[in-house]
């Protein structure tokens, strides 16, 4: 049985321990708010490059001139993935689902016989994968220093996977990442970018695709050009994703903190008072028993 | 009076422009280029350099962007920068660092390919300095 001191201390304790958890909740909140309008603002970027991509790839006809970033290499060897995760934790399961996922993709492709390297970005990630695919990370990005999220970020990552590809690393590019469905809803999604393959030609069809483009310069050169932004504008997008979907699975987490421990301050505070009451109780006894006793 | 069309400019990281304009000159790789209302659609990638655009209302103003690709259609004209400002909110620091990139990449270039194309993309930010460093 603990003595009441203890309670008292225990009680104290977990109070700062409240006000901890809700502050970062409050904070969270705030920054819940900042990613998803930084994810809408880049919306209509993405929107509109893949309509252009649509539309350009149409132009070609998929054509030999082609670039090899689209069309890919041919084989299915080497498999790269690009496993986006937080850089903190306390944000509930958002990094494990990330990185469970990640894992159960690796594990299938070395059943069948693939090679697999791994590109981590974020500490998180890094962390778990670390402990049974230590050997195949190749790289980590950290990104802990980085305020807000601006493209040059994803851009930097793009590149860095763009230069593999062109020295022959690897054959498929998968990115990993949470798509933000709501607060308490992050969606662990696996995102082939490399090869890009054909974007669907739904797009095109409604705003009269059928336009005669001019192109300057030709278009496999616009291609050429158009899709590692392509690819930089996929990263981009992801690490905003994550970013509003890591605030979000903080938030909910930080609530749930803050409720335990103001469920914890309750049984405790009963706890408090029974045993004082029980102990003035007990020293009543003695000191009637005491005056009978005389 | 001519006519107005749409206009978007888009960055990355959001959409700064999107009004009717009467007239927008835009740095296109091959030369600059005005585009007016119903123009023949062209896409075309850019160089770094400087967006003037003339609103509906015959107001003047200018971007600054670092590369991208423009889709013209009759009906509009859609502007994809790998990165824009406002000419007044140029930061001049962030331009001599750009500047300083480039000729890094062009002295590191390791063959005549990589090396022509940085050389070019710097002598393109020099000017784009040139023209906007008296404004």
């Amino acid at each position: 049985m603990p003595s009441l001191k203890d309670l008292r201390n225990r009680i104290a304790s977990v109070k700062a321990t409240q006000k901890i958890t809700k502050a970062m909740q409050m904070v969270a909140a705030a920054k819940l708010r900042r990613a998803q309008e930084a994810a809408e603002a880049a919306r209509p970027y993405s929107e509109r490059m893949g309509a252009v991509l649509a539309n350009i790839t149409q132009a070609i006809g998929g054509g030999g001139d082609a670039p090899a970033l689209m069309t890919g290499t041919g084989k299915d060897d080497v498999h790269l993935l690009v496993v986006c995760t937080a850089e903190r934790g306390l944000c509930g399961g958002f990094n494990s689902q990330i990185a469970r996922f990640a894992r159960d993709h690796i594990r299938k492709l070395l059943a069948d016989g693939k090679q697999v390297k791994i590109i981590c970005v974020g500490k998180k990630g890094f962390d778990i994968l670390r402990r049974d695919y230590g050997a195949l990370i190749i790289e980590r990005v950290d990104l802990r220093e980085v305020k807000t999220l601006g493209f040059v970020n994803a851009d930097a990552i793009a590149k860095k996977v763009i230069h593999l590809f062109n020295e022959g690393g690897f054959d498929i590019c998968t990115l990993f990442y949470s798509q933000f469905k709501s607060v308490i809803s992050q969606i662990p999604t696996a995102q082939q970018i490399i090869p890009a393959g054909a974007p669907s030609a739904a797009a095109e069809v409604k705003d009269g695709g059928s336009a005669v483009y001019e192109y300057e310069p030709e278009p496999g050169e616009i291609l050429s050009d158009l899709i590692p932004r392509n690819i930089s504008v996929q990263v981009f997008r992801a690490l905003l994703e994550n970013a509003a979907g890591e605030m979000g699975a903080k938030m909910s987490a930080m609530d749930n903190a803050t409720r335990n421990a103001g469920d914890m301050i309750n049984k405790l505070s009963i706890t408090y008072n029974r045993q004082r009451q029980a102990q003035i109780t007990k020293e009543l006894i003695e000191i009637i028993s005491g005056a009978e006793a005389l | 009076m001519p006519e107005a069309f749409k206009f978007e400019l888009v960055s990355p990281e959001r959409l700064l422009v999107s009004e009717q304009v009467e007239s927008v000159v835009i740095p296109g790789a091959e030369g600059e280029m005005t585009v007016m209302a119903h123009h023949a659609p062209v896409m075309t990638t850019i160089k770094p350099g400087v967006v003037t655009l003339k609103t509906a209302q015959g107001k003047e103003e200018r971007y600054v962007v670092f590369g991208g690709f423009a889709d013209i259609v009759p009906a509009g004209c859609t502007l994809l920068a790998e990165s824009a400002v406002a000419v007044g909110d140029i930061d001049r620091a962030d331009l001599a660092r750009r500047i300083q990139e480039a000729k890094e990449d062009a002295a590191d270039a390791k063959d005549d390919q990589t090396r022509s194309k940085a050389e070019q993309f710097l002598s393109q930010l020099t000017t784009l300095e040139g023209a906007i460093l008296p404004a």
